[in-house]
């Protein structure tokens, strides 16, 4: 059965916390960072890579625009 | 390939690219605060540019309000507008070049109190050009002062106490109101607070351009309700779910006007 | 030679605007200025040049119109009466920070408020010193015959495409309302698309093979805000060192001078002959541009006169620059009607002989 693996790539420095990638994430693979970017925002950072299926509902949310979203065909 | 070779740094490459910002967007951030739904309605407009491919041929207005600088951030031609005129600016241009895809890009307090002419009229006379309409209840670049289509009872900087429709009028539903007349050819009123809700307006927006490309005779407008967290005082996400329970009901989603026929909502 | 017609102000400058190759026309009906926008939309331009005529729902729309078409590097006018024109005055001033060009035509009347549809010279200030708000100026030229007002069309429009900045013409009730013989100029071609991208390079048309261009008036940068604000004023002085225009009437050997613009100066001319008549040296100086104002001329006859007398149908407007001109060398006085009343020349060398002769 083909299964899809996905990757986020978070342009950190970008990011202003606001937290809308977490709840739109369906697999739970984004969590906030304890520390702080250069704007001072605790930002958003990928805390479960493995459960990742590169739906690229984070970046569609996303209001500026700091997340790029990878996808790749595997089999299970 | 089994699953348990792949690493992340495996699917991290070009081929493997889903989804990334478009360079229709500069590289500037933007001046938008945390979570505000404004960076995403500029984005999924230059998406459907790129996609449409009409970079070379559209021309976007700036209102003022949080969005005045929108040209900073969307890398296409754009003109700003003096507060409320956009659709008169956009007048101006598709009137003398026909061909070109024009779209002003407004707040609340540009279009529904400052604008209320220039919105109605343009609306009125059927030009053949594209609205987007932000509705988040507020004038957020002054400071989250009372704006028309603040709701009833909501607290605002000049209604520190919510907003007493006796003494302050009623909130302006300016999108129902422009779809009753006859110029207006598709109004429909979405949200981006949700992957799917971007999804929606994204294509609804696609549609406003079509229609407008093809001269099917008649205004696109296409509200998009937003959030406000600094002006309602909230964190993003509980911003977000304060205006799920209490904007929409007052500011229902869904088309309210296409192909120039009003939506039987019965 | 072109074509002679007799037609009112208004209607010329409808002929003229069709024939100069304008691309839109945008107003709103105001007296005594209507004829413009019901000339021009009984003419079909749409038909004979391809020309848009629209009668938006406002001055303010109408002026905003024009933001967006100058901005997107068409020629395109507006007019309007005094009222109409203070509801401009928010857009003139965008377009003058966003270095716009467009001609804004006033047909003066009385005011302050809604005053009176009669002529009037009240909104010199208006015109001249800015009128909206920041640091800017408009070129303003004052047509005194119907001709001028069909000739100040392409005139204004090579101005202010040369130094991207509105120009207004500062008529009023008499010259936009009275018949008289004019000279039209031979019809030429509007600009065609390619001419404008060319011409215009940093207008909105579209980013094709370029980055992109935006018309703006903000900066929120105050040091680039400045700049900015230094490069409008050198434009200004600019505008100062090149475009002075005037008329001069039996100026040479004057010993007092007249100084009057658009319909006034009609009046003074005869107003000349009469006081010549009775014995005085009396010349008038007409300027036609009203910024920039004709200061030289007027320093460079001072050591010839012993007074200057300033005609307006206004409290007296332009005789403050012509006193900054002066610089209290020589007595200045105003003579003036108000309200719609047009002077005679008799009450004109009456004026000159108690205020000035006999003062």
């Amino acid at each position: 059965m083909a299964k899809v693996k996905g990757a986020i790539v978070i342009d950190v420095d970008k990011c202003k916390g606001c937290e809308v990638c977490v709840e739109a994430c369906p697999t739970d693979v984004i969590g906030m960072a304890d520390e702080v970017n250069i704007k001072g925002y605790h930002f958003a950072e990928v805390k479960n890579p493995e459960d990742c299926i590169g739906c690229a509902n984070c970046a569609i949310v996303c209001p500026d625009g700091v997340i790029t979203v990878y996808r790749k065909k595997v089999k299970a | 390939m089994k699953e348990e070779n792949i690493t992340t740094t495996d699917i991290i490459s070009d081929e493997n690219l889903v989804y990334k910002k478009t360079d229709l967007m500069t590289d500037k951030t933007l001046s938008y605060c945390p979570g505000c739904g404004h960076g995403t309605a500029h984005r999924i407009i230059m998406e459907v540019v790129e996609e449409m491919d009409m970079t070379e041929d559209t021309i976007g207005i700036a209102p003022v309000g949080c969005s005045v600088l929108a040209y900073e951030f969307m890398n296409i031609d754009m003109q700003q507008a003096a507060h409320g005129r956009a659709p008169a600016l956009a007048t101006g241009i598709k009137r003398t070049w026909p061909d070109k895809m024009i779209f002003t890009y407004q707040g609340d307090g540009d279009l529904a109190a400052i604008g209320t002419a220039e919105t109605i009229h343009a609306c009125n006379r059927g030009e053949n050009f594209l609205i987007v309409f932000i509705n988040n209840g507020i004038y957020g670049m002054t400071g989250g002062q009372m704006a028309p289509t603040t709701l009833p009872g909501m607290k605002s900087s000049t209604s520190p106490y919510g907003r007493d429709v006796k003494l302050m009028g009623n909130p302006l539903k300016i999108t129902e109101l422009v779809a009753e007349l006859p110029g207006t050819y598709y109004v429909t009123r979405q949200a981006v607070h949700t992957p799917a809700n971007v999804r929606k307006t994204k294509r609804a927006i696609k549609t406003a351009f079509k229609n407008q490309m093809e001269n099917k005779g008649g205004l696109n407008f296409v509200e998009i309700v937003s959030n406000c967290n600094s002006g309602w005082k909230m964190s993003p996400v509980d911003a977000n779910n304060w205006m799920v329970e209490n904007m929409f009901p007052f500011y229902p989603l869904g088309d309210i006007k296409l192909d120039g026929e009003k939506v039987n909502k019965e | 030679m072109g074509e002679l017609r007799l037609m009112k102000g208004n209607e010329a400058i409808g002929e003229a605007a069709i024939r100069a190759g304008v691309d839109a026309y945008f107003g709103y009906p105001i007296t005594p200025q209507s004829e413009v926008i019901e000339y021009l939309t009984a003419e079909k331009p749409e038909e004979r040049t391809g020309m848009v005529v629209l009668q938006a729902e406002s001055e303010i729309a109408a002026i905003n119109m024009v933001y967006g078409a100058a901005g997107s590097g068409k020629k395109v006018m507006t007019s309007s009466s005094s009222p109409g024109i203070s509801l401009k005055m928010e857009g003139i001033s965008y377009m003058a920070g966003a270095e716009l060009p467009c001609v804004v035509l006033n047909v003066v009347r009385g005011g302050p408020g809604l005053g009176t549809i009669q002529p009037s010279q009240a909104d010199y200030f208006q015109a001249v010193k800015g009128g909206g708000h920041g640091d800017y100026k408009m070129i303003v030229l004052a047509p005194a015959s119907v001709q001028e007002m069909a000739d100040f069309v392409q005139t204004g429009f090579d101005l202010a495409f040369k130094y991207k900045t509105p120009v207004m013409l500062l008529s009023d009730g008499v010259i936009g309302q009275m018949m008289e013989k004019v000279e039209l100029n031979d019809a030429v071609p509007r600009w065609t698309e390619e001419e404008i991208v060319e011409k215009s390079s940093w207008a909105t048309t579209g980013k094709k093979g370029r980055e992109r261009n935006i018309i703006t008036s903000l900066d929120l940068d105050p040091s680039s805000q400045e700049k900015h604000n230094q490069k409008l004023q050198a434009k200004y002085r600019e505008i100062i060192e090149k475009e002075v225009r005037f008329e001069e009437f039996q100026c040479d050997d004057a010993e007092y001078l007249f100084i009057a613009y658009g319909s006034s100066s009609r009046i003074a001319q005869k107003a000349v002959k009469i006081a010549c008549e009775r014995g005085h040296k009396v010349g008038l100086l007409r300027p036609i541009t009203l910024f920039p104002f004709p200061e030289k001329k007027i320093q460079q006859m001072i050591a010839q006169l012993k007074g200057i007398l300033t005609l307006e149908l206004s409290a007296g407007q332009m005789i403050e620059d012509v006193r900054l001109a002066v610089e209290g060398k020589i007595p200045v006085k105003h003579y003036g009607r108000m309200g719609g009343i047009i002077f005679t020349p008799a009450e004109i060398v009456e004026a000159l002989e108690q205020k000035i002769i006999g003062g």
